[in-house]
């Protein structure tokens, strides 16, 4: 479990980070949501302890990072995928990170088969494409077989193969009970990928909870219904004082599910054509969420 | 002891170092076969003329020490380092271990070898190891090499670019001491305080000092020895503090 209390980060005048409070339970995902520049970087190198906060604490399972020994046998991260030196090999940037924890050096080749690496374990990491870095990155994270999983941003650059198999590994890694940590600026990346979902905007939090409630939440339900009955259905809703909004040749019912459109259509003896639940997007409510506060904006008509 | 193991592989998995050792002691040998050859009479073949060459395998080596610590912050692999051990000082500290032991291995091997190439041209010179001083001329270079790997980590550590580390490491040695002993009236007495010309004291620089017509120095080659490692590790101790105050 990882669990931040009133973590603060100002980088001059700039506060990256702003009183973020947030647990992540294990045995789950948990994407961590926000747009470019919301600060979930930051939060993610303080809770490896790589930033010191100006303010709050960050704990894994209750020790502080520095507190933990031969952390890479506790916590895993892939915070940057270019984090290696160009001139040495894959095999060789793991086997001293396994070293330097007491890991033991068979790991390495194991993690390399994970990733699926083992061909070109001895090339120079600097030949790497990005999708082979993320996977590189990866292997770096699961090698000490940690429970604590940290993902920032980890399906950048990778094919939508690549993309379905991390989404598998995340699911299962969480199966297996370890706590998986996963940031994105897609929400519906991580619709796909977690269960639970901490959002944050210009470093404050904005939700916490799970995929599902944030969704249905964020997005609301509405119903399209298609008649030869148009007129007819009108009446019946405009009784029952259900908004809803013309189409033309159909009306989009909301404040009533399909099962209620459906049943007082037939009591109103009125033929159906089309009975569509829709729902607004995912990416368009996290848009309304954040919108306030995203830090970068394009200006647009300009 | 898995630290410095982890730092070893740092070290010898890229190519910089196995470069820059081959050139330390190819040029450092090299040039001391020619000086051997060609010295003449005007400059006598003495134990301590043998070694003149080593200041171009130094300044290699400071190099390889820069590149070890300054490419780990440009590559980010500094924090990995850092994920791997939280506390920081006992990871740079195996560094700093790992290629300074590198660095005096080097030293070693062109201290004796630059002297085994004088006895070997030239058979009929007085080359024999009989004075302390002479021991130091060879020897030491051990010493020295080792502290000036220590310097060019706290260097890599303290300026955390490689291309700005390199850049002030060259210029320095390269430009920066030459040029001080040619301000007007104070030169002198700063130069007889810089790092390398301290270094070349503790060795025997006898060819330089004499050669610029320094007269009485302010420490012996002992006291020149400990104050250049001195400096080599006070830097080492700020590039550690500052490493475990700063973010990564």
């Amino acid at each position: 479990m990882i669990e931040a209390t009133g973590l603060t980060k100002r980088y001059g005048a700039t506060v990256a980070v702003d009183n973020l409070s947030f647990k992540v339970n294990s045995g789950r995902v948990t994407g961590f949501l926000g747009p470019n520049g919301a600060g979930k970087s930051t939060t993610m190198r303080m809770i490896l302890a790589l930033d010191t906060p100006n303010a709050g604490t960050v704990s894994i399972d209750g020790k502080h990072y520095r507190e933990i020994h031969h952390p890479l046998r506790t916590v895993g991260a892939l915070l940057d995928a270019t984090w290696r030196h160009p001139g040495r090999s894959a095999r060789d940037h793991l086997r001293w990170m396994a070293v330097s924890n007491k890991i033991p050096v068979k790991r390495v080749d194991e993690v390399l088969h994970i990733v699926g690496l083992t061909s070109v374990a001895k090339k120079k990491a600097g030949g790497f494409s990005l999708g082979m870095l993320q996977r590189l990155g990866i292997a770096t994270a699961l090698l000490g077989d940690p429970q604590v999983l940290l993902f920032d941003e980890p399906v950048n650059g990778l094919d939508p193969e690549g993309i379905l198999w991390i989404r598998q590994l995340m699911h299962a890694l969480a199966a297996e009970g370890r706590t998986v940590f996963v940031s994105s600026h897609l929400l519906s990346e991580m619709a796909q990928t977690a269960q639970d979902l901490v959002v944050i905007g210009r470093g404050k939090l904005m939700y916490q909870g799970t995929v599902d409630e944030f969704v249905t939440r964020a997005t609301n339900e509405s119903v399209k219904v298609r008649s030869p009955h148009l007129p007819m259905l009108r009446m019946a809703l405009a009784e029952r004082d259900v908004p809803f909004e013309d189409l033309g040749d159909s009306l989009l019912v909301s404040e009533m599910d399909s099962d209620g459109v459906g049943e007082l259509a037939f009591a109103a003896g009125v033929t159906l054509h089309e009975l569509s639940p829709t729902r607004g997007s995912l990416e368009e409510a996290f848009l309304q969420l954040t919108g306030e506060a995203v830090e970068y904006h394009a200006e647009s008509g300009k | 002891m898995s630290l410095l193991t982890a730092e070893r592989i740092k070290l010898f998995s890229t190519r910089a170092p196995w470069w820059c050792t081959a050139l330390a002691i190819v040029a450092s040998l090299g040039f001391a076969v020619v000086f051997v050859i060609f010295g003449g009479d005007e400059i006598p073949v003495t134990v301590s003329n043998t070694q003149t060459a080593s200041s171009f395998g130094l300044t290699v080596i400071l190099v390889l020490a820069v590149l070890a610590a300054a490419t780990e912050y440009n590559w980010g692999t500094i924090r990995t380092t850092y994920q791997a051990v939280p506390k920081r000082a006992p990871a740079l500290l195996a560094k700093a271990v790992v290629v300074s032991l590198w660095c005096g291995l080097v030293g070693l091997v062109i201290g004796f070898g630059s002297w085994g190439l004088g006895v070997l041209l030239k058979p009929d010179a007085d080359l024999a190891l009989n004075s302390a001083a002479d021991w130091r001329a060879v020897a030491g270079q051990g010493l020295v090499f080792l502290f000036t790997g220590v310097l060019g980590v706290a260097v890599g550590m303290l300026l955390r670019s490689t291309a700005l580390a390199l850049a002030v490491t060259l210029v320095w040695t390269q430009l920066v001491e030459g040029l001080v002993f040619l301000i007007p009236g104070i030169g002198r007495d700063i130069y007889e305080w810089l790092p390398f010309f301290s270094a070349g004291q503790f060795i025997g620089g006898g060819l330089t000092a004499s050669a610029l017509n320094l007269g009485e120095l302010p420490l012996g080659p002992l006291g020149y020895g400990a104050y250049y490692a001195s400096i080599c590790v006070i830097l080492f101790v700020i590039g550690v503090v500052m490493n475990q105050v700063r973010d990564a």
